[in-house]
């Protein structure tokens, strides 16, 4: 069995975002990175199907040289090696991230065997363009089911589980297939410091792809205008209770 | 012309509908199975046969680029759900044509002038979309939807022509919830609680004050995280989005993946022992306090005036 993962390093944006001067990134000088939250129980699940069924994990990630920190994370939770395609710092557009990503797939598969299966987040974080994993599954030719929160392995297939209202809704997959998870699929475990220290011994491969025009041009970002809200102060500590079932009684739900 | 895909009937479609309008006309609709009550368009093209018995991304998306082919339009409009997505995505990826995913705005040209949603709402880019059929989604609850109009459109049925690998994903079985108390997204009244909790422990309190409202639990995510609760009580931009009439929010510090889940709330009452805390200004009231002092007098006071 061999799993690849397919992660994106966003900015912990905190309680306020604040633009670059040129308004064509988040100021991220202050702020730490992660990977994005979907993609963290990718790298999850990955490491536990390679714990039940033996076999090999890879993570790729396409960023600025500083994703590295989010590749050694990934290694941390127990993937064995990482694929980092070196970005220009530029934010690629979706077509562009998924020539990058499918030809160094198939660069690793021709080396390496065919992945049984690849993970994508179903929507990034930061730009949420819901498209890179679906559209690598038509370039490599395989199945692909969306947003899911129960992936199952039974012999050639994967039994795939998405939350819908009512309940869940089940796809079952020929291997190899290309998936993309939510967060909720799992709890990612905690890296203990022994896995940290093994995840910095664990081979990076890199390469430098280079950036096509976007056809899905970025010309700026607009933070959106708050509610220009102020709050009413209904008091300070529990004297505040009876002011507080007044608005609940207002409202109509006390 | 453009081309509307219908998934569902409804608000959302009716938002997506309108959206449509400001960039070319005439309009049409597109269903795949059957042909869904929708108001304001020419014509409903549905896409008939066995295929469309249960829900195919692939299949839908390949009668779509039949239409497409057939029909020529300016651009393809859906509700920006989670299957209006994966639908336009997939005909994205079958037409190799870009795709702007939950837009607010469009203006029509050359290439299209869009504004969609980054950061589940907290952020929005301004972009060119190219290509000769413009693919784009709705941003839910973005713009109003349009009244009913008088006059049902026409049906036309017609066939695509399917390949094998159109049918490989699609949905074989559907498992029914187990039924639950008030749900998340739908529940009237939200009291929630972060890491300020202190421990998986600490949420009694909340669940207490939730009960005497009949209202859900919820969440953030540090606390998911830490594994004091489920993933299914999350509010945020990766857990569930709520709109409830009133969301009280006891030490959550309003963070920006925290407020992509709560917008859609009438009324927000923050508990906080920080008047400065991110989410004061997104809050309609505010009581700055200690949430272990704070929220047990809420439910004591709730028990008085109800005599008991």
């Amino acid at each position: 069995m061999r799993i690849l993962v397919c992660v994106k390093r966003v900015p912990l944006t905190g309680g306020t975002i604040v633009l670059t001067e040129d308004a064509q990134a988040i100021e991220t000088r202050h702020l730490g990175f992660t990977i994005s939250p979907h993609e963290e129980c990718g790298v999850e699940e990955a490491v536990r199907l390679v714990e039940e069924h033996a076999g090999a994990s890879v993570v790729l990630t396409l960023g600025p040289p500083e994703a590295v920190e989010q590749l050694r994370d990934a290694m941390a939770l127990g993937i064995d090696r990482a694929l980092h395609l070196v970005s220009d710092g530029e934010e690629w557009d979706p077509q562009a991230t998924v020539g990058a990503v499918v030809e160094a797939i198939r660069a690793d598969e021709a080396a390496n065997g065919a992945f049984d299966l690849v993970f994508f987040g179903n929507e990034s974080a930061d730009a949420g363009n819901y498209q890179v994993g679906i559209r690598v599954a038509y370039a490599l030719g395989r199945p692909v089911a969306t947003g899911l929160k129960g992936v199952t392995l039974e012999g050639d297939v994967v039994r795939c589980e998405q939350e819908v209202s009512g309940g869940r809704d089940v796809y079952v997959l020929p291997l190899p297939a290309v998936i993309t998870v939510l967060e909720g699929l799992n709890l990612p475990r905690y890296p203990s410091v022994p896995a940290k220290l093994r995840a910095q011994r664990k081979p990076v491969e890199s390469s430098s792809p280079t950036r096509p025009s976007s056809k899905l041009e970025k010309v700026r970002l607009v933070v959106p205008e708050g509610q220009g809200k102020e709050a009413v102060i209904l008091g300070h500590g529990p004297e505040a209770a009876p002011a507080v079932v007044e608005v609940l009684r207002q409202i109509g739900v006390a | 012309m453009v081309i509307v895909y219908v998934e569902e009937s409804g608000e959302l479609a009716q938002q997506a509908i309108a959206f449509a309008r400001g960039l070319d006309d005439p309009l049409h609709a597109f269903t795949a199975g059957e042909a869904l009550p929708v108001s304001g368009i020419e014509v409903v093209h549905v896409a008939d046969g066995d295929a469309f018995s249960a829900y195919a991304p692939a299949a839908i998306a390949q009668a779509l680029v039949e239409l497409v082919e057939r029909l020529s339009p300016s651009a393809v409009v859906a509700a920006g759900t989670e299957r209006g997505n994966e639908v336009l995505a997939h005909v994205a990826a079958k037409l190799d044509l870009p795709f702007a995913a939950n837009c607010t705005a469009a203006t029509p040209g050359d290439a299209f002038l869009v504004m969609r949603v980054r950061w589940g709402g907290s952020l929005l880019e301004e972009a060119r979309l190219d290509g000769p059929v413009r693919l784009l989604t709705v941003q839910p609850h973005a713009i109003a939807a349009e009244e009913k109009a008088a006059g049902d459109p026409a049906v036309e049925l017609f066939t695509p022509t399917l390949s094998d690998a159109d049918l490989v994903g699609r949905v074989v079985e559907r498992v029914a919830a187990a039924a639950g108390g008030v749900s998340l997204a739908e529940a009237r009244v939200v009291v929630s609680c972060g890491r300020g909790a202190g421990s998986p422990e600490g949420f009694e309190i909340i669940e207490e004050l939730a009960g005497l409202l009949g209202g859900a639990v919820g969440c953030s995510r540090a606390v998911t995280m830490a594994g004091w609760r489920p993933h299914t009580d999350q509010v945020g931009q990766t857990g569930t989005k709520i709109a409830p009439d009133i969301y009280l929010a006891c030490g959550i510090s309003g963070a920006t993946q925290h407020m992509a889940g709560c917008k859609g709330a009438k009324t927000i009452l923050a508990v906080n022992t920080d008047p400065e805390a991110p989410i004061l200004a997104s809050a309609d009231y505010a009581v700055i306090g200690d949430l272990h002092e704070v929220v047990p007098a809420i439910s004591a006071e709730l028990r008085k005036a109800r005599g008991g």
